[in-house]
């Protein structure tokens, strides 16, 4: 016994099953009813969308991981290059050139995130930082609805042009024109509850985005629930606002940074301009996450209120 | 009816089948047993015996030093052999009292301090628990007789008795409250008499029905005291965590539990205090859980305080080839061990030994902020930032973020997807931090 080798190792010395590729797969498996969505409305053409931008992803992803000289298997192990690529696919309307998904996905990827160090450092949402380039670079690529021969006005742009609107009916399922996995509110929920039950995303920042969003449109006399089932406001609020690494880590912080958004998502859908309230209102918001963690710490267990 | 708790923290797995359904063994008298001069915080105590001395088991072999100080009493009946420096727990040494077996057991070396629980003097019942060299036995080996004399003006409504044993493979309060209800119960009584508490409240996980239903019984006609069930969360047994699930109340920050009027005391500790108090009996012997999945036989047993954990892994069959660590305690909070080398104290609730495969730390992810850490802090602290600014000696950064309130249950780092070595970190920031507000504290 005397020569036995005993390891010294820190406490805890029993760790919970949760490991980071664990997470990431729950994620992916969450974005699989959304993705058969796609599919079902846009085809053919959606599949080779979804499979285009995580290729793009996973191969810009090594290529860095190489530059950087990090083992690559061992970091593409995680799982979440292939999480940006579904998600920037889901924000790309149909008719979307492979070439331009493709270019997105390098783009989300290298300026994204690994010019920041990587998963975990990136202060933006990386799929949003590839469609914001996309949106910018490719205007009229990016609100090209024709598909199949018919133009289809996403529902915002009928509101903003005829006050139309589409009935909750086809939100709610997806039958209507729009990016490939914000379509379909009940699938993308169904993802999201699942996600809820593996305590993968927090319902704070989902229910305080569309929470947000919801209470504005009725302070302002509009529709709510249209504004909630329309644009990719349920994709952003389940898949979204919920990236961990880009949204904020105490719980004050985090209901600030979801309303936040919630806030920027309306300003930008009635007053602004362009369209692309949630994407926007995300990576605004992402930009604030290091000063609200910073300046907003939680009350701590038995801190009186300092009011 | 509803299980008590407090806000967040986790669930971690139970792993008791081993040792639960055993009844706990009594140790043979061991050969020889080496009693440190000091567990716990308080000064080491002054030896008053020689090489060579005969002593008896409840012998006074060490007087006790300052106002947190604790006797050293002789735990077997023998010769003294000597007083060593050798090691002791977690690769610390210091000088301990060698005492080689000769003899029978005796007659405890104190008098009771009387029959009827409600004529014993407050005073006399605190200076008999330092006597006793009783102190906290759920692992925290604070002085027992401090907490029961908080400071003037303070008045203690409530004795909380924790028998929530959140670690999981530990099943010796378990098997204590199962075997010995009516000694808990006694103690509780007695506790409550040296506070002046009003009420006297047992808290046990729901689950622990048999634990729950002896103590209930042992309870009966008492309606000063009641038990608590309580639901399986960790850290469950942490102070602060057993006074909020229970009482709705919270110690508040940087505070100690009388401050919300309780003193909370581990099942064994009650049955120390019930020993010392009404059989003049001192605290030599303590239950052990030595377990895992590196341990032939697992099992709770009774050992005499100062026997040495490799004699006590040998009543438990010895380990097993693949054993490759030993945790002093349980297997949230517990410290791996070097070797088997050093004595249980008073305050050894547990010998884990697990395998050489479930030794090696998981591979580590990097951090993707998933707040886990945060959501699961039962003290709502927010480790991975802690974590974070102790890496990078930022001091004044953990000092706003309330380091210092971290309590050590490991939770973070349990429940991290990316294995970071969360409360390692905070543990060694709050002891940057410690040491540099010494080093101001001798400038001003």
């Amino acid at each position: 016994m005397e020569d036995k080798k005993l390891l010294i190792t820190p406490a805890p010395h029993i760790r919970s099953g949760d490991t980071v590729p664990g997470v990431m797969e729950g994620v992916i498996f969450a974005l699989v009813p959304a993705m058969f969505a796609a599919a079902y409305f846009f085809g053919f053409a959606a599949l080779q969308i979804i499979l285009t931008c995580i290729l793009a992803c996973v191969v810009t992803e090594a290529l860095w991981v190489y530059a950087r000289k990090k083992d690559v298997r061992a970091y593409l192990g995680d799982g979440s290059a292939v999480v940006t690529g579904i998600l920037l696919a889901f924000t790309l309307p149909p008719t979307t050139p492979l070439w331009t998904a493709a270019l997105g996905g390098i783009i989300g990827i290298s300026l994204g995130k690994h010019i920041f160090g990587g998963l975990g450092y990136n202060v933006f949402n990386p799929a949003l930082v590839g469609r914001a380039f996309l949106t910018v670079s490719f205007p009229s690529l990016m609100t090209n609805w024709v598909f199949d021969g018919v133009t289809v006005a996403t529902p915002l742009e009928h509101y903003a042009a005829t006050e139309y609107i589409t009935s909750y009916w086809d939100l709610f399922v997806g039958s209507i024109g729009g990016c490939l996995g914000e379509t379909s509110a009940i699938l993308i929920l169904l993802g999201g509850a699942y996600l809820l039950y593996r305590g993968i995303i927090d319902w704070r920042l989902a229910l305080g985005y569309a929470g947000t969003v919801v209470i504005f449109a009725l302070l302002l006399g509009r529709d709510p629930i249209f504004h909630l089932f329309s644009g990719g406001l349920i994709l952003g609020a389940i898949f979204m606002i919920t990236d961990p690494v880009t949204s904020p880590i105490g719980r004050k912080a985090r209901w600030v940074y979801a309303i936040g958004a919630g806030l920027l998502v309306m300003v930008i859908r009635i007053w602004g301009a362009a369209p692309g309230g949630v994407l926007y209102s995300i990576l605004l918001m992402n930009a604030t996450v290091p000063l609200l963690d910073r300046y907003l710490p939680d009350r701590i267990f038995g801190e009186v209120s300092k009011k | 009816m509803a299980l008590k708790t407090f806000k967040r923290g986790t669930v971690a797995p139970e792993r008791k089948e081993a040792t639960r359904n055993q009844a706990i063994q009594k140790s043979s008298v061991p050969e020889k047993v080496y009693l440190p001069l000091a567990e716990g915080p308080g000064e080491p105590a002054k030896p008053v015996v020689k090489k060579g001395d005969e002593v008896k088991a409840g012998q006074l072999l060490a007087e006790a030093q300052g106002n947190w100080g604790l006797p050293v009493r002789a735990s077997i009946s023998g010769t003294v052999e000597g007083i060593v420096e050798r090691a002791l727990v977690s690769g610390q040494s210091g000088k301990a009292i060698v005492i080689a077996a000769a003899g029978e057991e005796s007659s405890p070396a104190l008098e009771p301090l009387g029959e009827k629980i409600e004529d014993l003097d407050p005073a006399a019942i605190i200076t008999r628990v330092q006597e006793a060299g009783i102190l906290g036995m759920g692992g925290a080996a604070f002085p027992a007789h401090i907490k029961l004399a908080p400071p003037e003006g303070v008045t203690i409504d409530t004795v909380i008795i924790n028998g929530a044993e959140c670690e999981p493979y530990l099943t010796c309060d378990e098997k204590i409250m199962e075997e010995k209800p009516e000694e808990i119960v006694k103690g509780l009584q007695i506790l409550m008499q040296a506070t002046g508490a009003k009420e006297g409240i047992i808290g046990v996980k729901g689950h622990k029905k048999k634990a729950l239903e002896g103590l209930e019984k042992a309870a009966e006609g008492l309606p000063a005291i009641r038990t608590c069930a309580l639901a399986d969360k960790y850290p469950q047994g942490a102070e602060k965590m057993l006074i909020d699930a229970i009482l709705r109340r919270r110690v508040p920050k940087g505070g100690l539990p009388f401050q919300v009027g309780v003193v909370v005391n581990n099942v064994q500790t009650a049955v120390a205090v019930k020993e010392a108090v009404l059989d003049g009996q001192s605290l030599l012997k303590r239950v052990v859980t030595v377990t895992g999945s590196g341990v032939n036989e697992p099992k709770d047993i009774e050992v005499y305080v100062g026997t040495l954990a490799a004699e006590v892994v040998e009543m438990a069959g010895g380990l097993k080839e693949e054993a490759g660590k030993v945790v002093h305690g349980g297997p949230l909070m517990g410290i791996s061990q070097h070797n088997l080398d050093f004595p249980l104290g008073k305050s050894t609730a547990g010998l884990l030994i697990l395998s050489e495969e479930e030794a090696h730390l998981p591979r580590e992810w990097e951090c993707i902020r998933c707040a886990r850490c945060v959501d699961n802090c039962p003290m709502f602290l927010n480790p991975i930032s802690l974590a974070n600014f102790s890496q990078f000696d930022r001091l004044e950064d953990m000092e706003r973020f309330s380091i210092m309130e971290c309590i050590e249950c490991g939770t973070c780092s349990y429940i991290c997807p990316a294995k970071k070595p969360l409360v390692q970190r905070i543990i060694l920031g709050k002891g940057a931090l410690r040491a540099a507000q010494r080093k101001n504290a001798g400038r001003d």
